[in-house]
C-alpha cells in the first residue's frame, strides 16, 4: 500500500495511477495524453485524476478540470522545474482546488512545492515520514506571495 | 548598505540549518551524489578538480568591512589563507572540506552573508556598477532594485529550479560598467518625462557558447511594474526554455529561436494574465530599501590637488587607479589585485585584513568589489590618498595598472575548474612579464585582456579588447585570440583573428598585436578604437607574421 503526504499527514492512497491493479470504480489517475486521446474516460465510474507530463501545457487542461478530483504533475528529476509554474498556474490562474499532487519528489523540494500550491506529495523515498513533514516548516518566512499550504511568519512581496 | 531585517536574518538561518542537515544525510549516504548535488549547487558548492569549491555571494558587490574582516577570517581558518574575487563580484573558496561548508555558512550567516543561488541553475547574484552611488553620470543609484531583485529571487517558490543559469545585472549608468548587455536580463535605468524611475530591459544576451548581445523588450519600464514583468520574462521561460540540452538551455537561445518580437509577445500576453497574482513593488518598499543607500555622510570639503607636490610613482597610481568622485574633496582608489606574478583576482586573508581596516578608517567601513576582479575603496577623502597609498603600498595592493592590459580579467582555469580545457593563470603570468614594462603599459594606454580557460567564458573573453580562451587540441592546452570586444556602453562581440596557438605564443602574439596598434594608430586613440577603425586585417598579418600558422 502507497503511502503519500497530503496536508501534512501521511495517509495510505486511495488513488492508482493507470497501470497499477485498481478495482472497478476506483480512484483513476490517468496520463494527460491518454485522457486527450480518449473521452471515453471521462464517462468511466469513480473519481479521475490527470498525471500531467513536464511537457504538457495546462492551459488545454482547462475544459477537463471539472471532471478531475486530482493533478498529478510529474517531477521526473530532481532539477525539473516546470512543475512549479503548472501548479500555480492550475491553482492561480485555472482555479483548480482538487488535490494537486507532487510525483517523484524528495523533502528538500517539498517547501518550494507547497508554497507553489502543491497539497500532496507522492515522495521518492517514502520512508522519511516525519523529516518529510519537518520539511514543510523548514522555512517560516518567505520573499514571494505563495500558496497558503504553509504558514509564514513574515513576508515581504505580495501579490 | 542594506541591513538585514528580521526576515532576511531568518532566511539565511533557516537555509544554513536545512544545509546542515543535507550536508550530514549526503555524508550518512541517505542522500546520492545526484539528489545532493541541486542542493549543494544553490548553495554555492561545486566539486573542483581538486576539492570543493564555495563561493559565496557579495550582493551587486558590496561589502562592510565587519564582512570582509570575517571573509579574511574564514578563508585563513577553512581554506588557504585567500580567496578569488570574481567577474560576477563574488568570492570563491578554491579548499574547503565539505564537512565544514556548514559552519562556514552559518558565519556568514552572522555577518549578513550566504552563499544562496552563486551557483545552479536559478537567478544568480544580481550585479551592478562599482561606481554605483558615486558616478558623476549616473541616472540613479542601482543598488537599492538590485537588492529588491536579490530578495524577489532568493528562494522564489516557482524559479528555483530553471532550465539553466540565469543572471540579472542592473546599471544606473549609461556608460555601462555593469556589462548588463551580456546579460540574460540588462536592466538599465532611465527617467520618464515626468522623472519617474524605470528600467530599459534587454533580455537574451549572454557570452559562453554562442555569445549574444541583449535585445531590447522594454524601453521604458516602470519600476512600480519590475517585479511582475521579471516574473512573466522568467515564466515564459522556466516553460519553454530546452531542458533536452544543456548548451542550448539559456534563456538566449529561446529568444533567438522565437524572434525578439514573439518572445516579447508571449511575455507581455503572461504578464497581463498573471497580473491578479504577480508580486507587487509597493512604493514604501522601494522607499525602506532606497532609505539604506543614502549618500554618506560626507564633510564639506573643497578639491585639491593631492599630486602636488608628490613622487612620480604616486603620481601614475593617482592616474591609472583612482577615479572621480560626485562629491567634492573625494576620490574613489582602486585596490589593486593585478600585481605582477600575482592570480588575477587572489587575494590574501592578510590583505583582505587590511582593506577592511583601511576602509573603516577612510571609506565609511565599505568596501566594493568589481567586475574587473578588484576591489575598490568608494569614497576616500583626497587628503588620504597619499596615506593611502603608502598602505596598499605595504600589502602589495598599489601596482599602477588599473585599465591597462596586465589589469586582465581571468577565471581560474585549469589549474581549479574540471570544466576548464587549458590554463589561464600562467598564461597570465607569462603576459605579465612580458609586459612588465610600467611605460610601456602606460603608452598602450586603455587595453582589456579578457581569458577564459573553456566556452563557458567566466573570463568573457568574448568581450574584452583582446580575448584568449583556452581550448583543448588533442589534450594539448591551445588559445585562441579574439580581438574587437567590448562592454562597456558600446557592447560588441570581438571576432577570432586565426588559428589558435600554443601556451609559450599567447604573450609573444598579444605583443605582435599592439605592435600593430602602436604602428597604426592616430593620435591619442585608443587600441579598441584602432581596431574599430583599421579593421581585423592587418592584426591578423602582424599577430601572425612571425609565427607559423597552427595546426
Amino acid at each position: 500500500m502507497r503511502h503519500i503526504l497530503r496536508r501534512r499527514e501521511w495517509v495510505a492512497d486511495q488513488w492508482r495511477y493507470l497501470g497499477e491493479e485498481a478495482a472497478p470504480g476506483a480512484a483513476l489517475i490517468v496520463p494527460y495524453a491518454q485522457l486527450q486521446a480518449d473521452s471515453q474516460w471521462l464517462s468511466r465510474p469513480g473519481p479521475l485524476g490527470v498525471r500531467l507530463a513536464p511537457v504538457d501545457a495546462v492551459e488545454d487542461l482547462t475544459g477537463l478540470l471539472p471532471h478531475l478530483s486530482l493533478v498529478a504533475v510529474e517531477f521526473p528529476s530532481p532539477g525539473e522545474g516546470r512543475g512549479y509554474t503548472q501548479g500555480r498556474l492550475l491553482r492561480e490562474r485555472f482555479g483548480f482546488k482538487g488535490e494537486l499532487r507532487a510525483l517523484g519528489v524528495q523533502q528538500d523540494q517539498l517547501f518550494l512545492l507547497a508554497r507553489c500550491g502543491f497539497d500532496a506529495f507522492d515522495l521518492t523515498q517514502p520512508q522519511e515520514h516525519e523529516a518529510a513533514v519537518r520539511a514543510l516548516s523548514r522555512y517560516d518566512v518567505a520573499y514571494q506571495p505563495g500558496a497558503a499550504q504553509v504558514a509564514l511568519r513574515r513576508q515581504r512581496f505580495f501579490a | 548598505m542594506y541591513r538585514y531585517d528580521a526576515l532576511d536574518q531568518a532566511l539565511v538561518d533557516q537555509r544554513v540549518a536545512e544545509f546542515r542537515d543535507q550536508t550530514r544525510r549526503h555524508l550518512a549516504g541517505e542522500l546520492s551524489e545526484e539528489q545532493f548535488k541541486p542542493l549543494r549547487l544553490r548553495n554555492g558548492l561545486y566539486i573542483q578538480r581538486h576539492a570543493p569549491m564555495l563561493r559565496i555571494a557579495i550582493p551587486y558587490g558590496l561589502l562592510s568591512s565587519m564582512q570582509l574582516t570575517k571573509l579574511a577570517d574564514l578563508a585563513l581558518r577553512f581554506d588557504r589563507g585567500y580567496g578569488h574575487f570574481t567577474t560576477r563580484q563574488n568570492l570563491q573558496l578554491n579548499w574547503p572540506a565539505l564537512g565544514d561548508v556548514p559552519q562556514i555558512l552559518a558565519e556568514l550567516a552572522s555577518v549578513q552573508m550566504h552563499a544562496i543561488q552563486t551557483s545552479g541553475n536559478c537567478v544568480r547574484n544580481v550585479t551592478a556598477d562599482h561606481l554605483a552611488g558615486i558616478a558623476p553620470d549616473e541616472v540613479d543609484d542601482p543598488r537599492p532594485y538590485c537588492e529588491i531583485i536579490r530578495q524577489w529571487s532568493t528562494l522564489n517558490p516557482e524559479f528555483t529550479y530553471l532550465p539553466r543559469k540565469f543572471k540579472i545585472a542592473v546599471t544606473g549608468s549609461p556608460e555601462d560598467r555593469a556589462a548588463s548587455e551580456v546579460h540574460d536580463i540588462g536592466l538599465q535605468m532611465m527617467r520618464d518625462a515626468q522623472g519617474g524611475i524605470g528600467f530599459t530591459v534587454r533580455v537574451g544576451g549572454g557570452l559562453g557558447r554562442a555569445p549574444m548581445i541583449g535585445q531590447v523588450m522594454r524601453e521604458f519600464l516602470p519600476l512600480g511594474d519590475l517585479l511582475s514583468y521579471l516574473e512573466a520574462v522568467l515564466r515564459v521561460y522556466n516553460r519553454h526554455g530546452r531542458r533536452d540540452n544543456l548548451n542550448k538551455a539559456r534563456i538566449k537561445v529561446l529568444v533567438k529561436s522565437l524572434g525578439i518580437a514573439r518572445f516579447r509577445e508571449q511575455v507581455e500576453a503572461e504578464w497581463q494574465a498573471s497580473a491578479a497574482h504577480a508580486s507587487k513593488l509597493t512604493a514604501a518598499e522601494v522607499e525602506r530599501v532606497r532609505a539604506f543607500f543614502r549618500p554618506q555622510p560626507y564633510e564639506t570639503l573643497e578639491d585639491i590637488d593631492a599630486t602636488a607636490g608628490r613622487d612620480n610613482a604616486f603620481l601614475a597610481w593617482y592616474r591609472y587607479n583612482t577615479r572621480a568622485h560626485r562629491v567634492p574633496g573625494y576620490r574613489a582608489v582602486f585596490v589593486c589585485l593585478k600585481a605582477h606574478g600575482q592570480v588575477p583576482g587572489d587575494m590574501t586573508s592578510k590583505q583582505m585584513a587590511a582593506v577592511a581596516a583601511l576602509a573603516e578608517r577612510v571609506s565609511f567601513g565599505l568596501v566594493r568589489t568589481t567586475h574587473s576582479q578588484n576591489l575598490l575603496l568608494a569614497d576616500v577623502p583626497q587628503r588620504d590618498l597619499y596615506a593611502v597609498w603608502r598602505e596598499l603600498q605595504d600589502f602589495g595592493l598599489a601596482m599602477p595598472n588599473i585599465g591597462t592590459l596586465t589589469d586582465m580579467i581571468a577565471c581560474p582555469g585549469l589549474d581549479f575548474c574540471s570544466l576548464a580545457n587549458a590554463g589561464t593563470l600562467d598564461v597570465a603570468k607569462s603576459i605579465q612579464q612580458r609586459f612588465d614594462d610600467l611605460d610601456y603599459l602606460y603608452d598602450l594606454g586603455e587595453l582589456e585582456i579578457k581569458m577564459s580557460g573553456c566556452m563557458n567564458a567566466c573570463g568573457h573573453h568574448h568581450v574584452g579588447h583582446i580575448g584568449v580562451l583556452g581550448v583543448d587540441k588533442h589534450g594539448e592546452e591551445w588559445y585562441q585570440i579574439s580581438l574587437g570586444g567590448s562592454a562597456n556602453g558600446f557592447t560588441a562581440l570581438g571576432e577570432v583573428i586565426g588559428p589558435s596557438v600554443r601556451k609559450n605564443e599567447v604573450a609573444p602574439t598579444i605583443e605582435r598585436i599592439v605592435e600593430v596598434y602602436r604602428r597604426l594608430r592616430a593620435e591619442g586613440e585608443r587600441f579598441i578604437d584602432t581596431v574599430r577603425r583599421v579593421g581585423l586585417d592587418p592584426f591578423r598579418e602582424g599577430a601572425y607574421a612571425a609565427h607559423p600558422a597552427a595546426a
